[in-house]
C-alpha cells in the first residue's frame, strides 16, 4: 500500500515533504488518472501521497493591496463564482472549461499549474495575468513568476522539499481578461490549442497587453511581439494585428488532435478571435 | 479508519487513504449502484455528490471524503425521486450504466438551479458520458424534473403504445446488477497480463516461482486452458486464443491471468514476471499486410486476405462507359471504438460452469466457453448481468473464457472487470475501410450502375470480418434501383486488434462513399440531391443488386416525401444564412440508408417460450439479452398483445442459458423482428390452447386474475381455474427469417426484410478554425410498424450520436487512443437537435409489421453531415473522422 500522509497543518505538511518527498496531491484529478493509467499496463503505484486537503488556508482568493492571492488549492468553481473583477474573466472562462463540472469541482488552480501539462488550461491566464507561485518549504518561501515556474514539458522549478502553496495576481486597474479554447468536442476535451489575454485600455486604445498561447509549444508562451503591436491601437482593430511573425515563441506539433500546421492557423485565427472580443 | 457519510449514515471503513472513493463505495460498503467506467475522470459514471457538488468519485481519494457528506445514487431524497421518475418517462435510461452519474449529476445541478435552461443542464451533464442515448431523452427529463410535471403514463403496453422501459426501475434506482456487480465475497481476483506489442514471440520462464514471489493462487497460461485453446465467432474458424501461445499478434493479446487477492495481483508489476519479449515487426495497415513480402499472419488467411465479397449484377463496367455522368472516389474510415461505459466484467463459479458476465450473446458464450473448457455445451451456463452498452462489441467473448479458465483451475469463484484501457486495446473495434467506388447515371438521373472495391481491416483474428465482407456487397449501392452492380469487398488481416461487429457490420463505411458518389451525380447532372434519391430510391416491387424483389415493407420514398418540405426548409436557411455571413457557413446534407434485419444469408433463429402456470403467473422465457435497446420491453408487448392479456400481467425471465430458449445473439437489428416474431408466435399458441380450453372463439377476451383465467367471447364467459388444472400450460415458437443463400455472384434472398431511412443534417462549419457543429438532424425511417415509440426515439438518437461521432471525432489508434479523452465521443453539448417522421411500412413477415431499428439509425448520419459540410464549404470529404485539422487542411488545398 503506498504511503498516504494527509497533515493538518502547513508545517506539518512541509515537514513530511522535505523528509518523505511525498508527491503533493490537492484534487486529485491528474495523480489518480495517472495511476490508472500506469495500472493499465502492468505498473504498479510506488510514491508516497502528501495529500493537502485537510490543511486549512490553503483555498479561497484573498484581496490584497497589491492584488489578489489565490490559495493553491482554490478549485476552478470556486474561480469560476467568485467576485472577481474583469481583470480575471479569461481565468473564470478556463475555469468553466476544464474538463466537466466534476474536475472543476476538485481540480486546482495549483495542481493544473504544477502537473504542467502543455495543453493545461490554467496556465496562459495565469502568464497573462503575470502572477506570481508563491512555493514555501521547511526553509522558508520564495516566489516566482510563472514563466520561471514552468521549466518545460510537465516539468517545474519546484524543488524537492516545497509546496505550491498559493498564485499572487498582481493588480491591473480597469483591465480586462479574455480566454478562448480550441477542442474537437464541447466538454471534457484537451485543448488543441488555446489563448489568454488581459487587455488596458484608455480611450478605446490598447496600453497595455499580455497575451499567452497554450497547447503550442511544450510550455505556454507569452507573446512579446504581438504586444509590442497592439500599444496604441484602437480596440476594435486589435483583431487585425495578430501576423504569422508574432508566432515566433510557439513550436506547434502535431498529435493525436492536430496536426503542427493547423495549430499554427489556429492560433492565429484565436488570437484574432480572443481580440475581437475585446472591442465587443 | 475513514469515516464515510453516505447519505446519512457514517460508516467507519478500513480503506486504503489513497484507493478512490469509487472503489471504497462499491467494494467496501457494497454499494454499486456507482460505476467505474475509466478510473479517470473521462466518462463521469462514478458522479456521486460530496458536501453537496458533484465529483468524480474515482478522483477522489478516501481519505479526501472522511467526514465528507457523501449522496450516491442509493440516496432517498424527493428532488432525487423526480428525477428517477422523469428518466423513466422519457426514456433517459437506456444501458442504464451512466445512468447513476446522471442522476448525480442532475441532481447537483437542480440543487443549486431549481429553473435551468438546456445550456445550464448540458453544461451540469457534461461530465457523463453516454453511448446509448444521444443525451437528448436525459436532457428533457431533468427539463421536465425541474419543471415538476411528471409525463403521464401511457395507461397500456399495447403494441404502438410509447411506455417506459420494463426493466427501467432499477436502472434509476442503480439496483441493477452489471458485470462488475454482485460477484460472490469469498472469489479471487483475476488480472489479464497482456501484451504491450503489436507482434510479438515471447517465452515465459519459471511462473511457478512467479506465483511464490508474488503471493498469487495461480498464475495462467496458454497450458492451462483444459480444452481448445481458441475461440472465433465463425463456426469453422477458432483462430483467437484464450491466452497467447509463445506469439501475440496485436497490442493487448492476453499472455498471462494472475489470480489471488485484489491486493496481490494489483502489486504484482508486469516487468516483473518472467515473460523474455521478441518483438516483431507489425503489420499496420492493409497496405502493408498485402504487401508481396509481408509475413502471412495467420495460415487460414494467404495473402493475410480472410474473407472476399463479391457481389456481380449485369454488367457494371459497360454500363459506366456508357452513362452520362459518372463519378468516382477513393474513401478512407477508423478505426471506431464501442465505448460502451461499462468495461467488460463478471464472474464465474467455483469450477468455471456458470459465467454471470455482460453480453449480447450468451448462447454463442455458452458454445466458446465448453470449447475452452473441453466440456458439453449444455454443461456451462450463461447469466447474462446487465449490459452496460454493447453496440456489437459484446458479440464476442471477452472475460468468459479467461474467468471460466481460472475457477476451473482453482475451483474457486473468480472475478474481473476490464481496466478502461484493457478495454480498448483488447476489446473489438469497427472495421476501418478503404473504399474505392464508382458510380454511373443516365441523362435523367438514373443510376445505372455502381462498382466497389473495398478492403477492411479486419486486425488480428477473424472475429466477425466475415460478416462484414459479405454484408457491405449486398449493401453497397445504397437503397437504389441500381441495374448493374460489381461490388468487391477483402477482409484483410494486420496486426492491430480484431475488427469485429459494430452496430451496421460496414454498412455505415460504405454509405459514406456511396452517398458522395450520390452527391458528385447529382451535382455533374445538376440535379437536386433530394431529388436525385427521390428518382432512385428502391421500393415496393423493385429488385435489389442480389437479386431480390422487395415485396414489402420498402418505405424509402416515403421516408423521402416525409423530408422533402425539411430539405426545402434547411436549403432556404442555409441560403439565407450565408448570403451574409462569410465565415460561420451553414450546410445542408442528406443521405439514405437500407439494412438487412438479421444474418446475411444465413439461418438465424430464435426460440420464445410462454407458460402460464397454475399459480397464475404468465411468464416470457425470453432469451434476447437487453442490452439496452430495449427488447425486453418491445418483445414483452408483443407477446402480450399476441396473446390479449395486459403486459402487466407478464413477467419475463431473460436471457439465462439454463432457463431460456436459444433467442440467438442480440445483433443485427434482429430481436425485435426475429424474436418479436418467434414471441408472437408462441403467444398465440399458447392463446389457441387458452381458448381452447374454454372452448372459445378466436375473437374471445382474456383476463387474469389470480389463477382465474376468464375467457368471454360474445356468446359466452367461462372461467378457467388454473389451479385446478393437471400442469402449466406452455407454448413455444420458433422462427427463423426466410432467406435463400447467396450464389458466387452475390445472388440470392440475403434478409427476409430491410429497415430504410434518409436523413437531413443541418451543420454550421467555423470555416477559419475549420470547426464543424451539427445543429440539426432529421430523420425519417420506415420501422414497419412502432412498437414502442419512445425506445425508437432513443435508438435514433443513439445512432445519430454514434454517426457524429463517427463522422467528427472518433479515430481509435492502438497504443495512442486508449483512454476515453483521448478518445473523443460525443458529450451532452455535441448533440444536434434531432426531429424524428416514423415511417410505418409493415412487414408481413415481422411481429404486427415491425421490423429492425437499431443500427438502421445510425447508417446515415455520417454520410448526411458529409453531404451538409460540402454543402457549406465546397470540400468534398474522403476521409473520416473530419477532425479539425483535416477540414482545415481540405479547406486550404
Amino acid at each position: 500500500m503506498t504511503a498516504y500522509h494527509r497533515p493538518r497543518t502547513l508545517e506539518q505538511a512541509l515537514a513530511l515533504r522535505a523528509a518523505t518527498g511525498a508527491l503533493p496531491l490537492a484534487g486529485g484529478t491528474d495523480i489518480h488518472p495517472l495511476r490508472t493509467a500506469r495500472a493499465a499496463w502492468g505498473e504498479t503505484w510506488r510514491e508516497a501521497i502528501l495529500d493537502l486537503s485537510a490543511i486549512p488556508g490553503l483555498d479561497g482568493i484573498a484581496e490584497t493591496a497589491e492584488g489578489w492571492r489565490i490559495g493553491a488549492r482554490t478549485t476552478w468553481t470556486a474561480i469560476a463564482e467568485a467576485p472577481l473583477p474583469p481583470l480575471f474573466d479569461g481565468l473564470r472562462a478556463a475555469a468553466r472549461e476544464v474538463g466537466g463540472r466534476q474536475v472543476q469541482n476538485r481540480g486546482t488552480i495549483a495542481g493544473n499549474l504544477v502537473t504542467a501539462s502543455p495543453a493545461g488550461d490554467g496556465i496562459p491566464n495565469l502568464l497573462a495575468l503575470d502572477a506570481r507561485v508563491e512555493l514555501a518549504s521547511s526553509l522558508g518561501t520564495r516566489s516566482l513568476p510563472v514563466a520561471a515556474f514552468v521549466t518545460g514539458y510537465r516539468s517545474t522549478a519546484l524543488a524537492p522539499g516545497e509546496i505550491v502553496t498559493a498564485l499572487h495576481i498582481p493588480r491591473c486597474d480597469g483591465a480586462h481578461g479574455r480566454f478562448v479554447k480550441l477542442g474537437a468536442r464541447r466538454y471534457l476535451v484537451i485543448s488543441i490549442a488555446m489563448a489568454a489575454a488581459v487587455i488596458r485600455s484608455e480611450g478605446g486604445r490598447i496600453v497595455a497587453a499580455r497575451i499567452a498561447m497554450g497547447a503550442c509549444s511544450p510550455v505556454a508562451q507569452r507573446l512579446p511581439a504581438l504586444e509590442a503591436a497592439l500599444h496604441g491601437v484602437a480596440l476594435e482593430d486589435a483583431a487585425r494585428v495578430p501576423d504569422p511573425a508574432h508566432l515566433v515563441p510557439l513550436a506547434p506539433i502535431a498529435d493525436i488532435r492536430a496536426s503542427a500546421d493547423y495549430r499554427r492557423d489556429a492560433a492565429l485565427a484565436l488570437l484574432r478571435d480572443l481580440l475581437a472580443g475585446f472591442a465587443a | 479508519m475513514i469515516a464515510l457519510i453516505v447519505n446519512g449514515t457514517r460508516h467507519d471503513v478500513a480503506a486504503d487513504p489513497f484507493a478512490p472513493l469509487s472503489d471504497t463505495l462499491r467494494e467496501g460498503l457494497g454499494l454499486t449502484g456507482t460505476k467505474e467506467g475509466c478510473n479517470a475522470g473521462d466518462c463521469g459514471a462514478c458522479t456521486v455528490l460530496m458536501d453537496g457538488a458533484q465529483v468524480c468519485a474515482c478522483l477522489v481519494s478516501t481519505a479526501q471524503a472522511d467526514g465528507a457528506a457523501i449522496t450516491t445514487v442509493e440516496a432517498t431524497d424527493p428532488l432525487l425521486e423526480a428525477l428517477r421518475a422523469a428518466f423513466l418517462a422519457h426514456g433517459a435510461a437506456q444501458c442504464g450504466i451512466c445512468t447513476p452519474g446522471m442522476l448525480m449529476a442532475a441532481l447537483d445541478l437542480l440543487r443549486r438551479d431549481a429553473a435551468p435552461d438546456r445550456v445550464a443542464v448540458e453544461d451540469a451533464l457534461g461530465g457523463v458520458l453516454c453511448r446509448c442515448t444521444g443525451y437528448l431523452q436525459i436532457i428533457d427529463a431533468v427539463l421536465e424534473a425541474a419543471r415538476g410535471v411528471a409525463t403521464p403514463a401511457p395507461g397500456t403496453g399495447a403494441v404502438g403504445a410509447a411506455i417506459p422501459r420494463l426493466d427501467g426501475a432499477a436502472k434509476v434506482a442503480g439496483t441493477e446488477r452489471y458485470g462488475a456487480d454482485g460477484a460472490p465475497a469469498d472469489s479471487l481476483w483475476l488480472r489479464i497480463v497482456r501484451s504491450p506489442h503489436a507482434s510479438a514471440r515471447f517465452t515465459l520462464g519459471d511462473l511457478d516461482a512467479a506465483r511464490a514471489a508474488h503471493g498469487l493462487v495461480a498464475i495462467l497460461c496458454a497450458r492451462d486452458v483444459p480444452g481448445v485453446n481458441a475461440f472465433g465467432i465463425m463456426p469453422n474458424l477458432k483462430d483467437q486464443p484464450v491466452f497467447a501461445d509463445g506469439l501475440v499478434r496485436h497490442r493487448g493479446e492476453a499472455v498471462l491471468g494472475l489470480l489471488g487477492t485484489r491486493d496481490a495481483i494489483a502489486a504484482v508489476r508486469d516487468a516483473d514476471l518472467p515473460i523474455t519479449w521478441d518483438p516483431l515487426s507489425p503489420l499496420i495497415g492493409i497496405d502493408a499486410a498485402l504487401a508481396p513480402d509481408a509475413p502471412q499472419l495467420h495460415a487460414h488467411a494467404p495473402g493475410n486476405v480472410l474473407v472476399r465479397g463479391h457481389l456481380k449484377r449485369g454488367d457494371a463496367e459497360g454500363a459506366l462507359a456508357s452513362s452520362a455522368a459518372c463519378a468516382e472516389g477513393r474513401f478512407a474510415t477508423a478505426f471506431v471504438e464501442h465505448a460502451y461505459i461499462e468495461p467488460e466484467a463478471g464472474h464465474a463459479a467455483a469450477g468455471g460452469l456458470t459465467i454471470a458476465a455482460c453480453t449480447q450473446a450468451p448462447v454463442m458464450d455458452q458454445e466458446e466457453t465448453a470449447r475452452v473448457l473441453g466440456v458439453a455445451q449444455d454443461s456451462v451456463r450463461i447469466i447474462p448481468t446487465g449490459c452496460g452498452g454493447g453496440f456489437g462489441g459484446k458479440l464476442d467473448v471477452s472475460v468468459q473464457p479467461l474467468l471460466a479458465v481460472a475457477a476451473r483451475v482453482t475451483n474457486r469463484p473468480v472475478r474481473m472487470t476490464y481496466s478502461r484501457t484493457e478495454s480498448m486495446a483488447a476489446s473489438t473495434k469497427r472495421h476501418p475501410a478503404r473504399l474505392q467506388a464508382r458510380m454511373g447515371a443516365d441523362a435523367d438521373g438514373r443510376f445505372t450502375a455502381f462498382t466497389l472495391e473495398g478492403d477492411f481491416d479486419t486486425g488480428s483474428y477473424a472475429s466477425w470480418g466475415a460478416t462484414v465482407a459479405n454484408r457491405v456487397p449486398v449493401h453497397a449501392c445504397g437503397p437504389y434501383r441500381v441495374p448493374n452492380v460489381l461490388a468487391r469487398t477483402r477482409a484483410v488481416h494486420t496486426n492491430a486488434p480484431p475488427s469485429g461487429a459494430f452496430r451496421g457490420f460496414g454498412v455505415p463505411q460504405a454509405a459514406i462513399a456511396t452517398e458522395a458518389l450520390v452527391d458528385d451525380l447529382a451535382e455533374a447532372l445538376r440535379l437536386d440531391r433530394w431529388a436525385i434519391r427521390r428518382r432512385n430510391a428502391i421500393g415496393r416491387g423493385d429488385t435489389t443488386p442480389s437479386g431480390q424483389v422487395l415485396h414489402a415493407s420498402a418505405g424509402l420514398p416515403e421516408c423521402l416525401d416525409a423530408l422533402k418540405p425539411e430539405w426545402d426548409a434547411a436549403l432556404a436557411r442555409v441560403a439565407a444564412h450565408n448570403a451574409t455571413q462569410p465565415r460561420e457557413r451553414l450546410g445542408a446534407g442528406i443521405a439514405c440508408m437500407w439494412y438487412g434485419c438479421g444474418n446475411t444469408a444465413m439461418s438465424n433463429p430464435s426460440t420464445m417460450r410462454i407458460t402460464l402456470a397454475r399459480d397464475g403467473t404468465l411468464t416470457l422465457f425470453n432469451g434476447a439479452v437487453d442490452i439496452g435497446q430495449g427488447s425486453t420491453t418491445v418483445i414483452g408487448q408483443i407477446a402480450a398483445e399476441a396473446l390479449g392479456l395486459p403486459l402487466a400481467a407478464l413477467r419475463q425471465v431473460v436471457g439465462d442459458t439454463a432457463l431460456t430458449p436459444d433467442a440467438g445473439k442480440t445483433s443485427a437489428s434482429r430481436q425485435t423482428f426475429v424474436s418479436g416474431r418467434a414471441a408472437a408466435e408462441a403467444a398465440k399458441a399458447l392463446r389457441a390452447r387458452l381458448l381452447a380450453l374454454a372452448n372459445a372463439g378466436d375473437g374471445a377476451a382474456l383476463s387474469l386474475d389470480g389463477t382465474r383465467l376468464t375467457v368471454r367471447d360474445a356468446h359466452t364467459t367461462r372461467v378457467i381455474d388454473l389451479a385446478a388444472l393437471d400442469a402449466d400450460i406452455t407454448a413455444e415458437a420458433r422462427y427463423d427469417p426466410p432467406t435463400v443463400p447467396l450464389d458466387a455472384d452475390g445472388q440470392g434472398v440475403p434478409y427476409a426484410t430491410y429497415g430504410f431511412a434518409a436523413q437531413v443534417a443541418i451543420v454550421r462549419v467555423d470555416t477559419v478554425l475549420a470547426k464543424v457543429k451539427v445543429e440539426e438532424i432529421i430523420v425519417a425511417q420506415d420501422v414497419g410498424r412502432a412498437v414502442n415509440p419512445l425506445l425508437i426515439a432513443g435508438q435514433i438518437h443513439g445512432g445519430v450520436a454514434q454517426g457524429l461521432g463517427l463522422a467528427l471525432m472518433e479515430e481509435f489508434i492502438p497504443g495512442r487512443t486508449e483512454n476515453l479523452h483521448d478518445y473523443l465521443i460525443p458529450t451532452a453539448g455535441d448533440m444536434p437537435r434531432i426531429r424524428i417522421h416514423l415511417i410505418e411500412d409493415p412487414e408481413p413477415e415481422g411481429p404486427f409489421g415491425a421490423k429492425g431499428v437499431g443500427e438502421p439509425a445510425l447508417v446515415p448520419t455520417a454520410p448526411a453531415i458529409l453531404s451538409a459540410i460540402r454543402h457549406a464549404t465546397g470540400v468534398r470529404i474522403t476521409q473520416v473522422p473530419v477532425l479539425p485539422h483535416r477540414l482545415h487542411a481540405a479547406l486550404r488545398a
